[in-house]
């Protein structure tokens, strides 16, 4: 859906996405890597399980929900990627964390 | 770090960098708040740190920006990145501000604040609108200022407005030019916007708008005058329809970039009981302020697209007028001197607005494409369809808030952010009353998602406590 343009020479940053390895930049959202490594819909709605994908890419839809490192519903495109950083694609409702 | 101030600024695009360089430099305690990591707001999105090299793609309107960033850093305002504001509240005593950073929650004081939250773009509800593989165009381009990441395959612009034009010609130099160009922009658009044209044309943006409607169609082709659009798929983007006097057609497509000009973000400020008007120009809301930006609330001024659509170069000169207004408010600067510099700024706000009102009347999204067909989804979260609104009103919705009890519409994460102007027009429509009248969804703290844990730990005074709970 998205390639990268060969100027860009930030370092490569690793983290997973529902187990799967995949490559990012340091800089990037979450959603922008998900949308670079073709990870799309990166959610399902929790009213009809339609599939979703990021929208607005600032943080005002609310449709780039994903799980961040054990914590759903977080807006992709307002997070910075990690290195090491595990994400999970969110179906539904998000799933609360035990306390 | 100290929690005190006398100004503090919200959003670190053009207007909040202005107003916290202006403030700062008048000699008030400025602390300037943005959820980003770097400043810019979305005009100059990872301008600090930007992926590029060569000015070469993303072009002069954006890296002038750079200036703003250079000023904001030699003019002694605190810059806190990485923080988001959920709450907003003016005490009569000065104002409060919930933030929230690396997971910490703190009630924040100023004797006044200045909220420059900036635009969004309009909501554009077309049949197909929440597939994946659909996104706005702003969405496109921060992908390409924060990540070097430009549209893979058959990309399709579809809408109105410069924006539309300027990021297909970045596409263009970036090597990658959109597979075509849908533009809605109604002919009868055209006949009202002659009446502005004068002004226009002796407006800088003349010359702008003329090269740039060259240079795209000079490499990308472009279909003018569509009255109607419908993206298919099931699981993604697949195609997209559009239909023009020629009758409809389709194309395969693997994006689909969607934009019919920018609206005000009001969230923050109207949660803190700032009045909106509603603008029939724009067909949007704005702030209630007057010419220095300050809003129905003593100790909140509203600075910048956040306050009403005008474009970076205003919103700059707008915040520059409200950061010299809290200046002299908290006694650093007299009127006399706050006076004598803020004349070159309201100079240079009559030669920006000239040509604006062309702008708008020329761009303004048609009517089709603001109030969707029955099916088409008004709430993208709660999956609300326009059928479910007008089902509402037959049931006895009357306003935003029976709407969102009958249907959910605007219950969602997004806090009605994108169904709230469909809302309100729909209704107003439905209802035959102006939008004035209508309204718009109530907006309450937090405007940002908050976890509870992190609101429990804010410090809390034993009267605070004492008012819950017995000590």
């Amino acid at each position: 859906m998205f390639r990268r343009l060969p100027e860009d020479g930030r370092p490569v940053i690793r983290l997973s996405v529902d187990g799967q390895g995949i490559e990012a930049r340091r800089g990037d959202s979450v959603a922008a890597a998900l949308l670079a490594a073709g990870i799309v819909p990166s959610r399902t709605t929790p009213a009809s399980e339609a599939p979703r994908a990021p929208y607005c890419m600032m943080g005002v839809c609310f449709d780039c929900l994903v799980e961040i490192d054990g914590m759903g519903s977080q807006q992709a495109c307002l997070v910075r990627v990690r290195e090491g950083m595990k994400v999970a694609t969110q179906r539904g409702a998000r799933r609360l964390v035990p306390v | 770090m100290t929690d005190s101030f006398d100004v503090i600024v919200i959003g670190a695009g053009p207007a909040g960098m202005a107003a916290a360089c202006s403030a700062a430099s008048n000699g008030a305690r400025t602390l300037l708040l943005d959820e980003n990591a770097g400043p810019g707001g979305q005009i100059y999105r990872a301008i600090a740190a930007s992926p590029f090299k060569s000015g070469r793609i993303l072009g002069h309107a954006y890296w002038v920006g750079e200036n703003w960033i250079n000023r904001l850093k030699r003019s002694g305002a605190e810059h806190r990145p990485r923080t988001t504001v959920w709450s907003l509240r003016a005490t009569g005593d000065g104002v409060e501000i919930g933030t929230l950073g690396d997971g910490v929650a703190q009630i924040l004081k100023a004797r006044q604040a200045i909220v420059a939250t900036g635009a969004m773009e309009r909501p554009m509800p077309v049949p197909g609108w929440t597939l994946p593989g659909v996104m706005t165009v702003g969405a496109a381009q921060t992908l390409l200022k924060s990540s070097a990441m430009v549209p893979q395959g058959e990309a399709v612009l579809a809408g109105t407005g410069p924006l539309l034009y300027l990021f297909a010609r970045q596409l263009i130099a970036a090597g990658a030019p959109p597979a075509l160009v849908l533009d809605t922009t109604p002919r009868a658009n055209r006949l009202r916007a002659l009446a502005h044209l004068p002004s226009f044309i002796a407006s800088r943006y003349f010359f702008k708008g003329i090269g740039l409607l060259a240079a795209v169609s000079r490499r990308a082709p472009v279909v003018r005058d569509v009255t109607s659009l419908a993206i298919e798929g099931a699981e993604r983007a697949m195609a997209i329809r559009w239909r023009t006097d020629a009758g409809w057609q389709e194309r395969g497509c693997d994006l689909v970039l969607l934009h019919q000009g920018v609206v005000p973000n009001i969230d923050l400020w109207s949660s803190a009981g700032c009045r909106a008007a509603w603008n029939d120009g724009q067909a949007c809301w704005h702030a209630e302020i007057d010419s220095w930006g300050q809003s129905s609330e003593a100790g909140i001024l509203v600075a910048g697209d956040g306050a009403g659509i005008g474009g970076a170069e205003v919103a700059a000169i707008r915040g520059v007028l409200a950061g010299l207004q809290t200046a002299h408010l908290c006694g650093r600067i007299d009127a006399g001197s706050r006076d004598l510099q803020a004349r070159a700024a309201f100079q240079a706000l009559a030669r920006l607005l000239r040509g604006r009102d062309f702008i708008d009347a020329a761009f303004l999204a048609p009517r089709w494409s603001r109030i969707p067909e029955a099916e088409t989804l008004v709430c993208r979260c709660e999956e609300a369809t326009m059928g479910d609104l007008v089902a509402a009103v037959r049931d006895g919705a009357g306003g935003p808030a029976s709407l969102k009890t009958f249907s959910r519409c605007g219950m969602g994460p997004c806090q009605g952010r994108q169904c709230g102007l469909v809302v309100t027009e729909a209704l107003a429509a439905a209802l035959g009353r102006p939008p004035a009248e209508i309204g718009h969804f109530r907006s309450r703290p937090p405007v940002r998602p908050i976890p509870l844990g992190a609101l429990a730990a804010i410090p809390a005074t034993d009267e605070e406590i004492g008012s819950v709970v017995r000590l």
